[in-house]
């Protein structure tokens, strides 16, 4: 097939790239077309998203309704204790209060929330209308955070101004705001703090149990079953281990040249990753406590004892069937490549919202020849590639499913709507588990397209 | 007991106006809904949509970024539509404004009105879909008010008359169900047909957002109302609006009414036997025939199931919530049943419940009910420590409500994000009501059982 046959809209034509057929040279991280109904979300969703689970803090936004009710407990990220932020909160801005100006309801809505839930800290986010009538976000918060005496954040989330990584990066800015006020006395050198995993379906509590067997100190998630008071305390650990990096890189900048707190890249999904993630953290603390290795082999071993059997079953049914991957971010991209590739299975088609050149260079050099890698798609071009590829798994979010399923091809949630953990040695099961079930199903025989086959 | 009135929304009971408005767009044939914003705005409500009807639900949008707010989006507009038409190709594109276009003042008639010209002059007007515009800032009114105002703007944009179109024998109706779910347009459909009448019902979106598995994946979805139904609308025999709220308002039945001349029946949404019967009336009225036997059956049935069921349901307090005139319906329903709807909640905030209320419940229902408007879900939870419900019928947002009162949630309506084939829900005609019925029965049955000791294999 010519590569002109997928090419919908010419404007988007340098976002998409086939391996073997083209050189590497893509073009990303730009404005979305107009009219090609992207998948991406704003600035706001990418600030509330990363914010959302610190469990312990009031989150308001500031604006109209809808911002507030279209994420109301949007992810299943899980607390152990409060659960403040499975509420949804808002100013919801009416006419008079966009002619005359939001502050003062601002202003009484956070004095009356922090009264009522007692917040450890408040959230402010400010929505698209508040970047236009001008309110003075920052002005309010620092009146009420005087005055009830816990600290109040703006978030400069105004939806238009860029995509969803410019919202990550406001919603870094206001977390860093907290850093460095907390005690820091009873960390141990042995410490880390968890940056970008959002305890989807417990997935923080397998991980921070492996640093437990490891010997390590998790002193801050961030933001999974977060708390503010760790927050505050995170400059106090020895690492920073930094997953979905595009969420919270820029936070791990920070801390660096503010505290000096080095990071690693890590990832959580797949056999590969999860393993080599922990023997990087092994290797960064080995000059401290030299029998972590030994520790994190045991650990591994142990693991993997368990899985491979049971990864095998599955392996022996998906082999050869082919797989396509449009993610958030990209680095999710990576894991999920070879984890497929773990399961016999052939990536056809990878993609996300907000990847960068240096991501899309990696999925370049990981994937197979033929491989199509596309940036910022939309649904015509997404079912186009599925067709063309004649995908039998698609992985994505939940305005990916109905491309899928419309289409006859299976379908694995991998973002906010998962409930079963897909992190960690135990995650790689389950979502083996969930690729077979999807795959295996009987019912595909009896869709159209695959039926006419 | 009155309460002073919060300043702050906590778990709002209603959704944003542009959702409303590209909801209505859905089921209009070959339309493509159109959002003038940033681009996160179609992203939510495409997400917030899907989760419910599990089908495709492309909304484009014209994606402005920071220097289109300073300098006006009309450019970005332009382009937007240019992709729709020849990317989707659609066959009518539903434009709805969002609060930053309707606060940055971009003025979408004028831009719409530039661009039909700009294609005339470039010679390519021939195959111009029709552009509707509505204006829907999210920071007045609900989704509800949106998904009128969308309607009416349709049909006040299409709906001129200086359109040609061939005028045929068949004796039709005009319906505007307002927002119900795709099954309950299939019935009314089919009601209608049996009634030996045509139907424009408008907006359609039983198949739209309720559609069978396919070979390939449509760019548009097929089904909807046609648009030159739509454009014949004025010689419809009578125009069908349902909602209580509407009553007397600038409708798109209204329009038809000003503009051609065509009866306008306003009704309630015809939830229970009696908004039910006044539906049937109409039609009656509209076909100068009698209720079809086949109807008039299950009309029959429901009644001998209402009595089946009396011993069950009497005294039994429920809180409804939800829009304004489903939460309408459903308290007429209720009341008919011997249950006594003690909360009437929405998030809308029309005027219009307290007073509609009153009126479908009157002789069934002392004292009224406390009816709260432009509630969120604070407030109703609040409420529902002064009446101790034993039910809630609503949408899936009450489950967390529901589990903290340990009563029974009956979901009805939209968004039902919890639960599997919510929107195949039933809630119109005879034949609803009693789903309905034997739904709220069931509940209670297996809350009571559960709770029982005993284990009765008998209810």
């Amino acid at each position: 097939m010519s590569n002109s046959a997928s090419v919908i809209f010419q404007e988007r034509k340098d976002q998409i790239l086939r391996k073997g057929q083209d050189a590497f040279d893509m073009s990303c991280n730009r404005e979305s077309l107009a009219g090609a109904v992207s998948q991406r979300a704003c600035v706001f969703c990418g600030s509330r998203v990363v914010l959302y689970p610190i469990a312990d803090a009031l989150h308001l936004v500031h604006g109209p309704i809808g911002c507030a009710a279209y994420t109301w407990d949007i992810r299943g990220a899980l607390s152990s204790g409060p659960d403040l932020h499975r509420l949804s909160f808002s100013t919801d801005l009416q006419e008079k209060d966009i002619i005359f100006g939001g502050e003062e309801k601002l202003y009484r809505a956070l004095t009356e929330l922090i009264d009522r839930h007692h917040p450890k800290a408040a959230f402010v986010y400010s929505t698209c209308i508040v970047g236009i009538i001008g309110d003075d976000l920052e002005a309010v918060c620092r009146k009420v955070a005087s005055e009830k005496e816990i600290p109040v954040l703006p978030v400069q989330s105004e939806g238009f101004k860029g995509n969803k990584r410019e919202g990550y990066g406001a919603a870094c800015k206001a977390m860093f705001r907290l850093m460095g006020s907390g005690d820091t006395e009873d960390i141990s050198p042995l410490s880390l703090n968890i940056l970008g995993d959002f305890n989807l379906a417990g997935e923080i509590w397998i991980i921070r149990k492996y640093f437990d067997r490891m010997g390590i100190q998790t002193v801050a998630n961030i933001t999974g079953d977060g708390r503010v008071e760790d927050l505050g305390r995170a400059h106090g650990a020895a690492l920073n281990v930094v997953q979905c990096s595009g969420a919270t890189m820029e936070l791990a900048k920070m801390m660096k040249e503010s505290f000096g707190t080095p990071f690693l890249r890590v990832s959580y999904f797949g056999v590969e990753d999860m393993a080599e993630s922990l023997y990087q953290i092994a290797r960064f603390f080995e000059p401290k406590d030299p029998g972590i290795m030994e520790r994190t082999r045991e650990l591994v071993k142990t693991e993997l004892s368990v899985l491979y059997p049971q990864l095998q079953e599955y392996r022996r049914e998906l082999t050869g069937k082919k797989a396509a991957i449009y993610v958030g971010g990209a680095f999710k991209a990576f894991s999920l490549v070879k984890a497929f590739r773990l399961l016999g299975m052939k990536v056809v088609l990878v993609g996300s919202q907000t990847g960068t050149e240096e991501d899309y260079k990696e999925l370049y050099e990981i994937t197979d020849e033929g491989t199509i890698i596309v940036d910022d798609s939309n649904p015509l071009e997404l079912s186009s590639f599925l067709k063309e590829k004649d995908v039998d798994v698609f992985v994505g979010g939940v305005k990916e499913r109905p491309i899928a399923y419309k289409l006859g091809v299976g379908f694995c949630d991998h973002n906010h709507e998962r409930k079963q953990p897909l992190e960690g040695f135990i995650g790689m099961l389950n979502f083996a588990r969930e690729i077979h079930s999807s795959v295996m199903s009987p019912v595909w025989r009896f869709v159209p397209r695959r039926k006419a086959r | 007991m009155k309460r002073a009135d919060y300043v702050s929304t906590t778990n709002a009971c209603k959704l944003c106006k542009p959702l409303g408005a590209c909801l209505a767009f859905r089921g209009i044939e070959g339309a493509v809904p159109m959002l003038h914003g940033s681009q996160g705005c179609a992203t939510y409500m495409r997400r917030y949509i899907i989760s419910h009807f599990r089908e495709p639900m492309d909304i484009a949008s014209s994606s402005l970024g920071e220097k289109h707010a300073v300098y006006g989006g009309g450019a970005n507009l332009k382009q937007g539509i240019r992709n729709v038409m020849t990317k989707f190709g659609a066959g009518m594109i539903g434009v709805a404004t969002t609060c930053l276009t309707e606060t940055i003042g971009d003025d979408v008639p004028m831009i719409l009105r530039e661009f039909r010209k700009e294609m005339e002059q470039a010679g390519e007007a021939t195959g111009l879909p029709p552009l509707v515009s509505v204006s829907t800032p999210s920071y007045s009114g609900t989704h509800m008010e949106g998904f009128h105002t969308a309607v009416r703007a349709v049909v006040d944009q299409l709906c001129t008359g200086d359109f040609p179109y061939e005028e045929s024998a068949e004796k039709f109706v005009n319906l505007m169900p307002g927002f119900l779910s795709p099954a309950d347009l299939r019935h009314l459909k089919e009601i209608v047909a049996d009634f030996g009448l045509g139907c424009v019902m408008l907006p359609d979106i039983s198949e739209t957002l309720d559609g069978p598995a396919l070979e390939d994946y449509e760019k548009i979805p097929a089904g909807g109302t046609p648009i030159s139904g739509i454009k014949r609308m004025g010689s419809g025999v009578a125009t069908l609006e349902f909602g209580h709220t509407l009553e007397g308002s600038s409708t798109a039945g209204m329009i038809l009414h000003e503009r051609f001349g065509v009866p306008l029946h306003q009704s309630g949404t015809p939830i229970g036997l009696r908004e039910t019967d006044a539906f049937f009336k109409a039609l009656e009225l509209a076909s100068g025939i009698k209720t079809p036997e086949k109807h008039a059956l299950e009309k029959g049935r429901l009644v001998d199931a209402y009595v089946d069921g009396h011993k069950y349901l009497f005294g039994k307090r429920a809180v409804v919530y939800g829009e304004e005139d489903l939460v309408i319906g459903l308290t007429a329903f209720l009341a008919e049943i011997g249950i006594k709807p003690v909360l009437c909640a929405s998030g809308g905030n029309s005027g219009r419940l307290r007073g509609c209320i009153q009126r479908v419940t009157a002789g069934l229902l002392e004292p009224p009910p406390i009816v709260a408007e432009g509630a969120d879900f604070r407030k109703i939870e609040e409420l529902c420590e002064e009446v101790s419900p034993d039910l809630l019928v609503g949408h899936s947002k009450g489950y967390s409500l529901s589990t903290k009162l340990g009563v029974p949630l009956v979901r009805v309506g939209f968004p039902i994000h919890d639960r599997f084939g919510g929107h195949r829900t039933l809630h119109v005609g005879y034949r609803g009501a009693q789903m309905l019925l034997d739904r709220i029965v069931n509940a209670i049955l297996e809350k009571a059982q559960k709770e029982s000791p005993i284990g009765y294999g008998y209810m």
